[in-house]
């Protein structure tokens, strides 16, 4: 990986402070913060990164108040909040 | 919902332009910089934050193009294209999903719809005189227990993290399906520092072998591919071929697969199955052309690769069923970035040449450049010729359909099973469509790109359209999983903007 250290950016997952690295989706700060799941289907089943590309909204999340954001595609942002989503993919969140 | 505001906003109006393109990825950028450099307005609308699509997928870090193949020849594109952004010529709107490509009425121009800036939710028209659609392809997936669970991701999932994020997927990784794009994607984990146990293709490499002259026609990808294989050779990363990985074991997220070895259709070998310890399963089994936009605009598609999945019809300058309109890239079948490149050159002379025509203008002094040239065409050909042999070499095989069982889900956004499926095909459901009625797979936030080839393919074995090859039932399945591609709004689109499109003067989509 890159030979000097990443830069860095502060976020907050659910109202935890993370530190993720700089220029990277918010799936891959999911993936580089060892949590590969973050969303729950109404069933309650686990989700994260599917198909990576933005095809098939596995890997939504709510982003600053926006439900139905497709982690894959949209790069984290320093003083993003974010909040993982459970049920259908319109903002419903783990209580 | 929350997304709704007190008030619709009044609609912005239409940007007009000569050529709108869709997808920046090899087929798009080329085609782009073709019709600009011919003096053409040129509007390419992307769902990416960059440009370079999946292939060419990159960021900050990863701008070096350590992780890329072919960066030479992207970085040059990228600096036209840049130049022609900077000039006014290429007006390029990145993070723009494209949801509708309404066809010219009474001799008008096409409307694009998009969602602009999934922040913010937007809508964005343009009118253009033509149209090229390079939207690319996507990994397809095959159902298998525990395919659901955090941590199996498609192959090109593992490698868009990795191209554009610079982050590894995990540390113990499975890459697994069948294709050449196994070798780049497990290649490029090794040399990231992940422990690739190993490789797993479901076809028989050798089968290369027996098409020499069309393999040694495109004599180029050899030396790439065997980069790939010494790479691997040297992180010591095991190659399977005729295995597959049938099923993904785990809780919260996957900690082991299991690996079978496979018959000539593909169905398990009883006795071989094996477990590996894993925590990411990288898969795919080719890809599936993302058609929907051409499918609602009309134009005219054929069975592509692989069952429920379709590409565009093209002439020889691209242009699909619907004049002004044109495909290049995988659109029109699988064929790689080489590939793509040459379709976009060639789409992005005949966009240009057939815009100029609509405008009442003659190409002008680009005319020279807009004519066919051989070379091109041979190679086109030559590449067409290798996809041939590739899709033949790594096709899906009808035993997979053994290795789900009635828990497995199919439908991931709907999690609809495989016994759900087949109760409603024993209810009567003898096509696509009913089945989709009965069952739901393919209803949710996806619209089946994700499950619709696999649901095909497992009603088309439980309802014996296998048994009917060339007779009009299989016609008539055809007919079925085709209109199942077709959707009306290719991308969500929040009601607010539809709303928009309602009251404003734009043409809603039909």
């Amino acid at each position: 990986m890159p030979e000097h250290p990443r830069p860095r950016i502060d976020i907050t997952v659910d109202g935890v402070a993370w530190s993720v690295p700089a220029d990277c989706t918010i799936a891959a700060a999911f993936t580089e913060h060892g949590q590969p799941g973050w969303r729950r289907t109404r069933r309650a089943r686990p989700r994260g990164l599917n198909c990576g590309i933005g095809v098939c909204f596995d890997c939504l999340v709510t982003v600053n108040g926006m439900p139905g954001i497709r982690a894959c595609l949209a790069d984290a942002r320093p003083g993003d909040v974010i909040c993982t989503e459970e049920g259908s993919g319109f903002g419903e969140h783990r209580s | 919902m929350n997304t709704v505001p007190d008030r619709i906003p009044a609609p912005s109006p239409p940007t007009r332009t000569g050529i709108a393109i869709i997808g920046a990825g090899p087929a798009g950028l080329t085609a782009a910089v073709t019709a600009a450099d011919a003096g053409c307005a040129v509007c390419v609308l992307d769902l990416g934050e960059r440009p370079g699509g999946q292939f060419w997928r990159f960021g900050p870090a990863t701008g070096d193009g350590r992780f890329h193949h072919g960066w030479p020849a992207f970085t040059a594109l990228r600096e036209r294209f840049a130049a022609h952004v900077a000039a006014g010529r290429i007006d390029y709107r990145a993070g723009h999903a494209v949801f509708h490509v309404g066809r010219p009425r009474d001799g008008g121009v096409f409307r694009v719809h998009a969602v602009a800036d999934d922040r913010r939710r937007e809508h964005a028209a343009v009118e253009a005189a033509a149209v090229v659609i390079a939207t690319g392809a996507y990994d397809r997936q095959l159902p298998v227990p525990g395919w659901t669970l955090p941590g199996v991701m498609s192959a090109g999932a593992a490698q868009a993290l990795l191209k554009g994020s610079a982050v590894v997927a995990g540390r113990r990784v499975v890459v697994a399906g069948s294709g050449p794009f196994l070798l780049p994607v497990a290649a490029g984990l090794a040399q990231a520092g992940a422990r690739v146990v190993a490789v797993v293709e479901a076809g028989q490499p050798l089968e290369y072998l027996r098409h020499p002259a069309r393999v040694a026609a495109t004599w180029r990808k050899l030396p790439e591919a065997g980069g790939y294989l010494a790479r691997l050779a040297r992180h010591r990363v095991p190659l399977l071929s005729r295995h597959a990985v049938v099923a993904a074991h785990g809780d919260e997220r996957l900690h082991s697969v299991t690996v079978v070895r496979l018959g000539p259709a593909w169905e398990r070998v009883p006795g071989s199955e094996r477990t590996l310890e894993a925590d990411v399963l990288a898969a795919g089994y080719g890809f599936v052309p993302q058609v929907e936009l051409l499918a609602e605009a009309g134009a005219g598609l054929r069975a592509a690769a692989g069952e429920g999945a379709f590409a565009a019809v093209v002439g020889p300058d691209q242009q699909t069923t619907v004049p002004g309109l044109f495909a290049a890239g995988e659109t029109t079948g699988v064929g790689g970035a080489d590939l793509a490149r040459i379709e976009g050159l060639i789409a992005g002379r005949a966009a240009a040449s057939a815009a100029a025509s609509a405008l009442g203008r003659a190409a002008g002094n680009a005319a020279g450049a807009l004519g066919h040239d051989r070379r091109t065409d041979r190679q086109r050909a030559a590449l067409r010729r290798f996809a041939a042999v590739m899709d033949r070499v790594h096709a899906v095989q009808p035993g997979w359909t053994g290795w789900p069982d009635d828990d497995t889900v199919v439908c991931r956004c709907e999690e609809v099973t495989v016994g759900r499926l087949r109760a409603a095909i024993d209810l009567g459901a003898d096509d696509v469509r009913s089945v989709k009625l009965l069952a739901r797979p393919g209803m949710g936030w996806c619209q089946g790109r994700i499950c619709g080839q696999a649901v095909a393919a497992l009603s088309a074995k439980h309802s014996g359209y296998s048994d009917h090859e060339g007779s009009a039932e299989r016609d008539d399945a055809t007919q079925d999983a085709e209109r199942a591609v077709s959707r009306p709004l290719a991308q969500p689109v929040p009601l607010r903007v539809l709303a928009e499109l309602a009251t404003g003067d734009a043409d809603s989509p039909d």
